[in-house]
């Protein structure tokens, strides 16, 4: 590991189902940037992800995260990251507070100072009045805040969300994209699926757009702008012009 | 649509869906398997006639007028089917009322909810009723063939006593619910079914102990006794048997009762089924205002996993419930063992297989409930702890909760028998890995609030698990007694586990 190592280095990634879902990717992403990765359904983000939080045997290709070799050494690899998908995993018999301290559990985290940050992070996502409540009464979106709450509590260099803002209301959406900004403005690294295209355009430093198991671009908004030769448009329309998608009517 | 019309037609409606959750439940969701899931059931029935035949077919030629002796045993054995049945309609109310499911768009229907509610609430007494029928049906068949149509009378007794049940069920539960509020009653209500359906063995076997020194409920219905102090055959008490012996009379008082029980029920409790079924749909904000604020505790990764599940494993209802069910059954056994302790007799062998057996079928639920029930995997397979590490940390807590459960019972039975306690030792720990291994090879993923359902998931499991359960504890039974059998039996429970192994999906 290099202290100039990007965050996720992706090469050649292949993985095949009934059909190749990701078909031999390529994709970096710096440390300390906010990289959103958008594409239609079924173009390979979920797999691609899936196989860099550990959850997907890949077919082919190298996969490191901050240089450490997550294919032979995923116990390091996945110390330093953290992964949040589009339906919060939680346990509902457990409290937001107990669930927090069997992550940081689960990450080895010294508890004397994992309590008091626990406490906080629910606190600063508006859960303060349900520390001691079970989960099993939450709404979807106090779920996804647990979740997202259980992804930080082992401060990783690394999080990986899948669709984060699916079913949350305004509220919980504006509480979830704050924290990711103020995350990367702390100097980590955000990795997240989104078909919320305005999201994308407003919080990411660089956008992928992947479709059929590909990147078909990559870079900032200007970059995308300047390599399909239309300035002054929005992420939408690129995005249409680039997977080749008729909008509806 | 008038109301009648919408009142049959949303009686159709739940009758569809009952049959296709109970469909459901016996292919394990997988419609393709529907017919050879209705052969299996009819091989089953067909099998289930020799057992039957062994059990009833010597009362076919029974005839009015009995002796109390007789009536003794057959009441007891309605009281019996009721008790169960009762479990049974508890359970199945607690479902209905914890599923949200149509609830919404039922009470945004322009509809009279207590219509709809009683038609609900008939549906539930029908579908427990049909569901007695069906286990009754190879008994009956038995009765049939061999003393004639006058037998069908029982089908009508089955049929009244499974109304009254349900009735009794829904209201007890309804009662429950505003006596103790939604978030406790689904625990309650659980313990309450487990009680009752092992509380009338119990209490039989117990006696027998007390007064016999035997296992068998028989000997107190069948006893002296128990005629002496028995109401003469006159009596109303015994209207259910007179019934079942095809007594027209006292069949038509036995159903009325149950209809207008059902009737009742359905009058008193409809109006407020929607009440309770929104505030136990909205349940579950356990509000604990003031718990105490403790420093999150240290430890390893594995401890970390250890203590998540035993937290999990203290707050599931079910498995509190079956627990309690378990440790309820073991309570005649421990009752034999301390009056062996006192008069040195050779009954107190039994405890072995009953012990052995009790500890593989809880091994394999708790073994189904950390292995397969994770709630998280996503969140523990992206853990920075090997998969086969985490696996150690579950099998670790069915372990140690067999351990402790079962501990003291074989504490106690080292200190009047010093070897059997060791062979109960063994067993038990053999019968706890062997349903933990099967549960292992046959995982799958799945929420834990599908534990209900995990026996249809895969019936390979199902069946080699009690297989190896029944197996271990025979092989310590026969170790005690005829230490050759053991051999052999153990053998053949070990050949079985193997070849669940090898039948077992693939992993890669």
């Amino acid at each position: 590991m290099t202290s100039d190592s990007p965050a996720l280095a992706v090469r050649g990634l292949a993985k095949r189902f009934e059909r190749p879902a990701v078909d031999g990717l390529d994709l970096v992403v710096r440390a300390g940037e906010f990289y959103a990765l958008v594409g239609p359904n079924g173009a390979g983000k979920t797999t691609t992800l899936r196989m860099v939080a550990g959850l997907l045997r890949p077919d082919a290709g190298e996969i490191a995260i901050f240089g450490i070799d997550a294919l032979r050494e995923p116990i390091a690899a996945k110390q330093m990251m953290a992964w949040v998908s589009d339906e919060p995993m939680i346990y509902d018999k457990l409290t937001p507070l107990e669930y927090l301290e069997f992550v940081a559990g689960l990450w080895g985290i010294d508890p004397a100072a994992s309590g008091e940050a626990a406490r906080e992070l629910l606190v600063s996502l508006g859960l303060e009045g349900h520390l001691h409540e079970r989960c099993e009464g939450f709404s979807k979106g106090m779920r996804q805040k647990v979740a997202l709450a259980g992804a930080l509590i082992h401060d990783p260099r690394l999080i990986i969300l899948d669709e984060p803002l699916t079913g949350l209301d305004a509220v919980s959406a504006r509480h979830v994209k704050g924290l990711l900004a103020e995350r990367v403005r702390r100097g980590g690294t955000v990795i997240m699926t989104t078909h919320i295209l305005e999201v994308a355009e407003r919080m990411a430093d660089r956008i992928g757009v992947i479709a059929a198991g590909r990147v078909l671009a990559e870079g900032t908004l200007a970059e995308l702008r300047q390599q399909n030769g239309r300035t002054d448009t929005s992420l939408e329309e690129l995005f249409i012009a680039l997977v080749d998608v008729e909008p509806a009517a | 649509m008038t109301r009648t019309a919408t009142l049959a037609w949303f009686a159709r409606h739940e009758l569809r869906l009952a049959w296709r959750e109970w469909l459901s439940m016996i292919t394990a969701g997988r419609r393709r398997r529907t017919r050879v899931a209705i052969i299996g059931l009819l091989l089953f029935g067909a099998i289930m006639h020799l057992p039957a035949w062994v059990v009833v077919g010597r009362y076919a030629d029974l005839r009015p007028p009995l002796d109390k002796t007789a009536l003794i045993v057959i009441t007891a054995t309605i009281m019996l089917s009721w008790a169960l049945m009762l479990s049974q309609a508890i359970e199945s109310v607690t479902r209905v009322f914890y599923a949200r499911a149509d609830l919404d768009l039922i009470m945004s229907s322009p509809v009279r909810l207590a219509e709809i509610f009683s038609v609900r609430i008939a549906a539930i007494a029908l579908s427990v009723t049909s569901m007695a029928l069906l286990l009754a049906t190879p008994f009956v068949d038995i009765l049939l063939i061999e003393g004639g149509l006058r037998w069908l009378a029982v089908f009508v007794v089955v049929a009244a006593v499974g109304l009254t049940a349900a009735a009794i069920a829904i209201a007890i539960t309804i009662v429950l619910f505003r006596l103790i509020g939604p978030a406790r009653t689904r625990l309650v209500a659980q313990i309450l079914a487990a009680v009752i359906g092992a509380g009338f063995v119990i209490v039989l076997q117990i006696a027998a102990i007390v007064s016999y020194g035997t296992l068998s409920r028989f000997a107190v219905l069948t006893s002296d006794a128990a005629a002496a102090i028995a109401p003469d055959p006159d009596s109303l008490i015994w209207l259910p048997a007179r019934a079942a012996l095809g007594d027209g009379q006292a069949l038509l008082i036995l159903l009325a009762t149950g209809l207008l029980l059902l009737g009742v029920v359905m009058l008193l409790f409809a109006p407020r089924f929607a009440d309770t079924a929104i505030s136990a749909a909205a349940q579950g904000v356990s509000s604990r205002a003031g718990a105490h604020v403790r420093a999150f505790r240290g430890g390893s990764r594995q401890q970390a996993l250890r203590r998540k599940e035993f937290m999990l494993l203290r707050r599931d209802p079910w498995l509190i419930s079956q627990t309690l069910m378990q440790l309820l059954y073991l309570v005649p056994p421990a009752l034999l063992l301390w009056r062996s302790y006192s008069d040195s007799s050779q009954a107190v062998i039994l405890i072995t297989p009953v012990i052995v057996m009790a500890a593989g079928q809880l091994a394999g639920g708790l073994a189904w409930l950390t292995i397969s029930g994770e709630d998280a995997p996503e969140l523990v397979a992206t853990a920075p702890l090997t998969a086969g590490r985490a696996m150690r940390a579950k099998i670790e807590v069915v372990l140690i909760t067999i351990a402790v459960i079962f501990a003291p019972l074989v504490l106690a039975l080292a200190w009047i028998a010093p070897a059997q306690a060791m062979v109960t030792a063994t067993a038990v720990l053999i019968a706890t890995v062997s349903s933990t291994a099967i549960q292992l090879w046959f995982r799958i993923q799945a929420r834990r609030s599908q534990f209900r359902r995990r026996q249809t998931s895969s019936r390979l499991a199902t069946f080699a698990e009690a297989f190896s359960s029944i197996g271990w504890a025979a092989t310590a039974a026969l170790t005690l007694a005829l230490p050759e059998g053991a051999v052999i039996c153990g053998l053949m429970t070990a050949a079985l586990l193997f070849a669940a192994w090898k039948l077992s999906p693939p992993r890669t």
